[in-house]
């Protein structure tokens, strides 16, 4: 409308571990020693005191270990939301908000099953879309 | 090198909000207590630990001491997030145990306001222009709200509701419960910042902040400062016998940092290193959770505090839910926990929080505690953590000089 072209389709997850594409999934650093897995840049192992790593692509599926209902929050983050702790099938836990769930405790549940989606949470002058994740409950 | 470590004063100021003091006044009013309380003064001092948080650039312990007497001693300004006091404490300890000095004074100082929730994803980041990945994470937007929450009453329900799905028998209710307890204990120490008790109905029926954490399951922010005079056992052999009656023996003094564990990545382990400490300071005192006549432990939400009855042995492996239930850690049961109103009601201005509970134990001991005293306390705990983490951990002992 204003003549700004924008760049469309361009998108940018949130963070380095969020890996997008046609199968969007986490991917961790793996330590080559003591196969310990991380989300963020690494100085050595917190396990084993090992220095290298290679990387692992996480399980889109899971189950929720913990979570909290959040009804006040920081400023500008709208409420209710659900903020989870899921154990990925196969290794690694992660934290992330649930959707596509009612927030209130008869519907989120300890032990629920949940997999991977992603959203548009942001986007920046050029036309980028951030891309984040979350996860959804599942059969 | 000093056989063992007493209490020679302590004291705290009421936990309150004081906008037309400052830290250093609140610390300085702390500090001369302590001194009075046993009976010497700064020129007794050989060496300072002084815990703050959020003022910790500013060299708070030289600041205080030209406020109440400035002898050249070290001085170690500290900070360990809600530990912060308890290592104040620590390093005093630590010092006279090293032989350096036969006596010291550490202080727990914290001006604090009205700061609203805390955590590291308190503070908005705001968006860039354009997206470029930065930090340890790659993040290209703040992500407070859209992958979780980082801050603390969250982050503390989460934890509380891991225990839950590890456990039967813990739920909303069971730690509706512990606030329902401190919130009450509270109505008997005129030091806490709170003195007023909620019904069980009244606190689940409050305003949610995190479930399953509602209002008055959450503590307040507020200033205060506590300070403890601490002496080698051989130097309070030189003084009075009042001194040597009123002294409470320091047991064990135990800091842990959390051991590495994979899920602590995205939530933070606060049981690993409370059940080190724990282990390491029941050792050091020669004791058993059974010998303790009351604790006082870092109930900052009530999530927390039914974590932390397993964490140091209170109740039954897994049993913490069933240990609320029993009426257990009221100040007329089985083991008296937050008998000063916790974190909770008493109040949680970061830095005075763990020589503040070292303050109440010491209290307890010397049956000095008013209307708020457990008849014949020989034995208590006084456990503290800091997210990031610390566990700081001391049991005193009521004990001939």
């Amino acid at each position: 409308m204003t003549g700004i072209v924008r760049r469309m389709g361009k998108q940018i997850p949130i963070v380095d571990y969020l890996v997008l594409g046609d199968a969007p999934h986490l991917t961790a650093h793996e330590c080559k020693e003591c196969k310990a897995l991380y989300f963020d840049r690494r100085n050595a192992c917190a396990q084993c005191g090992a220095r290298t790593f290679g990387s692992r692509d996480l399980a889109t599926s899971g189950v929720v270990r913990s979570f909290s209902i959040i009804h006040q929050a920081a400023p500008g983050v709208p409420v209710p939301y659900v903020s989870s702790i899921v154990d990925l099938d196969g290794g690694g836990s992660v934290k992330a908000n649930l959707t596509k769930v009612e927030p209130d405790p008869e519907h989120v549940t300890l032990g629920m099953k949940v997999g991977l989606a992603t959203f548009v949470a942001g986007t920046d002058d050029d036309g980028t879309e951030a891309i984040a994740f979350a996860f959804e409950p599942v059969a | 090198m000093a056989e063992s470590v007493w209490v020679l004063g302590a004291s705290m100021t009421k936990i309150a909000r004081y906008p037309d003091k400052d830290v250093i006044d609140l610390a300085s009013e702390a500090a001369l207590n302590a001194l009075d309380d046993g009976g010497v003064a700064m020129r007794d001092m050989q060496v300072m630990g002084m815990g703050n948080m959020f003022q910790a650039m500013a060299g708070l312990g030289q600041s205080v001491q030209q406020q109440i007497g400035q002898t050249g001693i070290p001085v170690y300004n500290v900070v360990s997030a809600c530990a912060t006091g308890a290592v104040a404490v620590r390093t005093v300890f630590l010092s006279i145990m090293a032989g350096e000095a036969d006596m010291g004074i550490a202080i727990g100082a914290e001006q604090m306001g009205k700061m609203g929730l805390l955590g590291p994803g308190g503070s908005a980041k705001s968006e860039k222009n354009v997206y470029e990945p930065s930090g340890r994470y790659g993040s290209v937007i703040g992500a407070e709200g859209i992958l979780g929450t980082t801050l603390m009453p969250g982050v503390f329900a989460q934890a509380g509701m891991e225990y839950a799905y590890e456990h039967d028998g813990v739920g909303f209710d069971q730690f509706a419960k512990v606030a329902e307890k401190n919130h009450a204990h509270s109505v008997l120490n005129p030091l806490a910042q709170y003195q007023k008790a909620f019904s069980f109905e009244e606190i689940k029926e409050a305003r949610m902040i995190a479930y399953p954490n509602t209002l008055p399951m959450c503590c307040p922010s507020g200033d205060g400062a506590a300070a403890v005079v601490l002496v080698s056992d051989s130097k309070l052999k030189t003084l009075s016998k009042e001194q040597q009656r009123r002294a409470v023996k320091i047991g064990a003094s135990v800091l842990t940092s959390d051991p590495y564990a994979e899920r602590a990545q995205v939530q933070p382990d606060v049981n690993t290193l409370t059940r080190n400490a724990a282990k390491i300071a029941y050792e050091k005192a020669g004791i058993g959770p059974d010998e303790l006549d009351l604790v006082e432990l870092h109930d900052c939400f009530a999530t927390a505090e039914l974590l932390h009855y397993d964490n140091l042995g209170l109740c039954e492996p897994g049993g913490a839910g069933a240990f609320i239930d029993s009426g257990a850690p009221w100040r007329d049961g089985k083991t008296p926990v937050n008998v000063s109103g916790g974190l909770l009601s008493k109040g949680h201005p970061i830095g005075m929080t763990g020589a503040a509970g070292v303050f109440e134990i010491t209290t307890q001991l010397r049956g000095e505690a008013g209307d708020r005293q457990i008849e014949g306390a020989k034995v208590g705990m006084a456990h503290v953590i800091g997210l990031g983490s610390s566990c700081a951990i001391h049991i005193l002992e009521k004990a001939a000089a």
